[in-house]
């Protein structure tokens, strides 16, 4: 997927590294304040179903979809907003799908974080967790098989997944067929409520990637600099056909599982611990200590994304709802074998 | 010359193999060893890097063969046993069957199921899958009871943009034989009068076609006609074919080799006395096997499943009413 939801940066006498900083905060910052608007809009009752956030895994998320590039294969889940923007879904998807457009990829036949392009490298994520990591090995082996190479595949998941005999085979099955998988696992200390105490007993998650057969990397999740290089160099490593990456995050989710859900449960200690912070808080302090950028550069980029997102909503708005009346209700694309129930 | 029902299956591979290259199978043992019942035997030689061991892992083969779809190839996945497929359940029902109605994508997989019992093979290796696939929206359930069924109706299963659950019954791999490859088939989707009758239909699928031939011909010495009809795929169902049947006799008797509670034979019956009350002139009546698991030893086995004599007393019971 190509597709800039922001105006180019103005090219002047940037290094690299800071032209990507600056891109990828920019989409950090619009997909904070797109996930803000959904969780106001779910609280004012005009969303159905969930509401999942990525508040405090921005950082982490926008490397991952910044480290891929177009012909690549992205597997999101649940708190992935700022990677879908840095891989090139359009604000217009996420819009329709939470508020069930017609016109949405999914024509409300699915909501919320369960979109996608499949054809386009961006897998509609299924609820099961664990569940879309074969299916990039898949994507990834049809590749090698029909002799495409230097594309990649990586799918995100929380420490909870790590607990599924999918993530387990699906990981397993990339290290036997070395096929060019990036694995990254957020660590936000919580699967819903469940502690990670409560979900493995390992030292570390990046422990697994030895017994997989992974290259393994561990970062801190809150820091975009960090997050950048360590995805960055994993995917180029896949890409440069050394086998699959296994990356693990430290954070901290600074939301409830969903918008439903108060996150009660989360002990006041660990929300001051240093691996708690606020990534996007952290790299505006470090935009400004770089003197990358200052309040008033910062102000202006706040408001293009919040115009951004409110006239992708007014837009959203006037668009229809699915009509059950018009609903085709075939679930195979081999009509002639659907079964006609009234 | 004669082809097994086992070697139509590795035939329609092969030229399935041989006539699209998108198509490559995955499954465990399937590579130089040939699958656990010799399904792929030499299919890895001839195809170098397009017949694939798995590791044992049936959930990630599964996605493995969706993402592959996804990308436009067309993967034929071997599950050792029917009764393994559970593993990758979630795969099958919630990742493939629903990828093209959520997201307009195709997703033409085929998924072998080596089904059914066998002598000796136990609660876990002997399970009729049918039933609990067929609930699900967005996939196709074929399950072939002849030779030339077996190697048309994979080869349609190939051909289709949609998974196929292809329920390929263990009894008959070597059992059934057939004089040669059929040059055409009746289309995915139709039923097959197996034997005409007039007098009580029996709607049977997999191997129980057989077992209702055997019965068929053992009444006719008594003076009845059977009818028999191969449903071949049990969803779609061929409700047509049925009916039309069960017009001309008026008796109906599904049989199933499927645990008794819901399932294939239910679904025939209520179909019929939804839409066809009238055209019966008795009781509709089905035959599965027991509602236990599906027991190890012959002499239990024997009587677990339904077989020519029970079908044969459930048939002389519904001529007399």
């Amino acid at each position: 997927m190509v597709h800039s939801p922001l105006k180019p940066e103005p090219v002047g006498d940037v290094s690299p590294m800071q032209e990507l900083y600056l891109r990828a905060y920019r989409l950090m910052l619009l997909a904070r304040v797109l996930d803000d608007k959904f969780a106001s809009l779910y609280r004012a009752g005009k969303i159905h179903g969930g509401v999942f956030l990525g508040r405090g895994q921005e950082a982490l998320s926008v490397a991952c979809g910044l480290a891929l590039r177009e012909g690549d294969v992205f597997a999101p889940l649940i708190r992935d907003q700022a990677g879908r923007l840095a891989f090139g879904e359009p604000i217009l998807d996420a819009v329709r799908t939470y508020l069930g457009s017609a016109l949405g990829p999914m024509r409300g036949r699915d909501g919320n974080v369960h979109r996608g392009h499949p054809k386009q490298g961006l897998l509609a994520m299924i609820s099961h967790l664990g569940a879309m990591i074969s299916v990039v090995n898949g994507a990834l082996l049809a590749r090698r098989m029909k002799g495409i190479a230097g594309t990649v595949g990586l799918a995100c998941c929380g420490d909870g997944a790590t607990s599924t005999g999918a993530f387990h085979e699906a990981l397993n099955q990339a290290a036997v067929e070395k096929l060019p998988l990036v694995m990254v696992v957020a660590n936000n200390q919580f699967a819903y409520s469940t502690p990670t105490a409560r979900q493995f007993a390992c030292d570390s998650l990046l422990d697994r990637a030895a017994g997989y057969g992974f290259h393994g990397s561990e970062v801190d999740g809150t820091d975009l600099s960090a997050c950048l290089t360590t995805l960055t160099a994993a995917a180029d490593r896949a890409r440069a056909g050394r086998g699959p990456q296994l990356v693990v995050a430290r954070l901290l989710r600074l939301c409830g599982h969903g918008e439903h859900d108060d996150a009660h449960y989360v002990d006041a200690k660990l929300k001051h611990l240093p691996a708690s912070r606020d990534c996007l808080k952290a790299s505006e302090d470090f935009l400004r200590a770089q003197e990358w950028a200052d309040a008033p550069t910062l102000a202006a980029w706040r408001a293009e994304v919040v115009q951004k997102v409110e006239e992708t909503l007014a837009k959203v708005h006037r668009e229809p709802a699915p009509d059950p009346f018009k609903e085709n209700w075939y679930a195979l694309s081999a009509r002639h074998l659907c079964e006609g129930y009234e | 010359m004669s082809i097994t029902y086992l070697e139509a299956i590795r035939e329609a591979q092969a030229r399935a193999l041989n006539d699209d290259p998108r198509v490559f199978i995955y499954g465990q043992d399937v590579g130089a060893f040939g699958g656990a019942f010799k399904a792929t035997k030499n299919l890895a030689a001839r195809f170098p890097g397009r017949v694939l061991d798995a590791p044992i892992s049936e959930d990630a083969m599964a996605g493995l063969a969706v993402g592959a779809a996804i990308e436009g190839m067309r993967p034929i996945i071997e599950m050792q046993f029917a009764d393994f497929s559970t593993v990758a359940f979630n795969q099958i029902i919630n990742q493939a069957a629903t990828l093209f109605w959520r997201t307009n994508v195709p997703c033409p997989i085929t998924v072998r199921l080596p089904c059914g019992g066998t002598s000796g093979g136990g609660p876990f290796h002997s399970q009729m899958m049918e039933a609990i696939y067929a609930h699900y929206p967005g996939l196709v359930v074929m399950t072939p009871a002849t030779v030339e069924d077996a190697y048309s109706m994979l080869l349609e299963a190939v051909a289709i943009d949609d998974p196929v659950i292809f329920c390929e019954h263990k009894l008959l791999y070597n059992h059934l034989k057939a004089e040669k490859l059929p040059t055409e088939a009746l289309p995915v989707g139709k039923a097959r009068i197996a034997r005409e009758g007039r007098d009580l239909t029996i709607v049977a699928y997999s191997a129980m076609v057989q077992e209702a031939l055997i019965v068929a011909d053992e009444l006719a010495t008594e003076g009845w006609e059977i009818e028999v009809v191969d449903l071949r795929s049990v969803k779609p169902l061929d409700t047509d074919t049925v009916m039309a049947s069960v017009a001309r006799t008026g008796r109906l008797l599904c049989v199933g080799e499927a645990f008794p509670w819901g399932g294939v034979t239910a679904e025939v019956i209520a179909r019929v006395a939804c839409e066809g009350f009238g055209l019966l002139d008795v009781p509709p009546q089905r035959l599965n096997a027991k509602d236990t698991p599906v027991p190890y030893h012959p002499n239990l086995w024997a009587a677990h499943r339904p077989t020519a004599p029970r079908i044969a007393a459930a048939a002389r019971k519904l001529l007399r009413l």
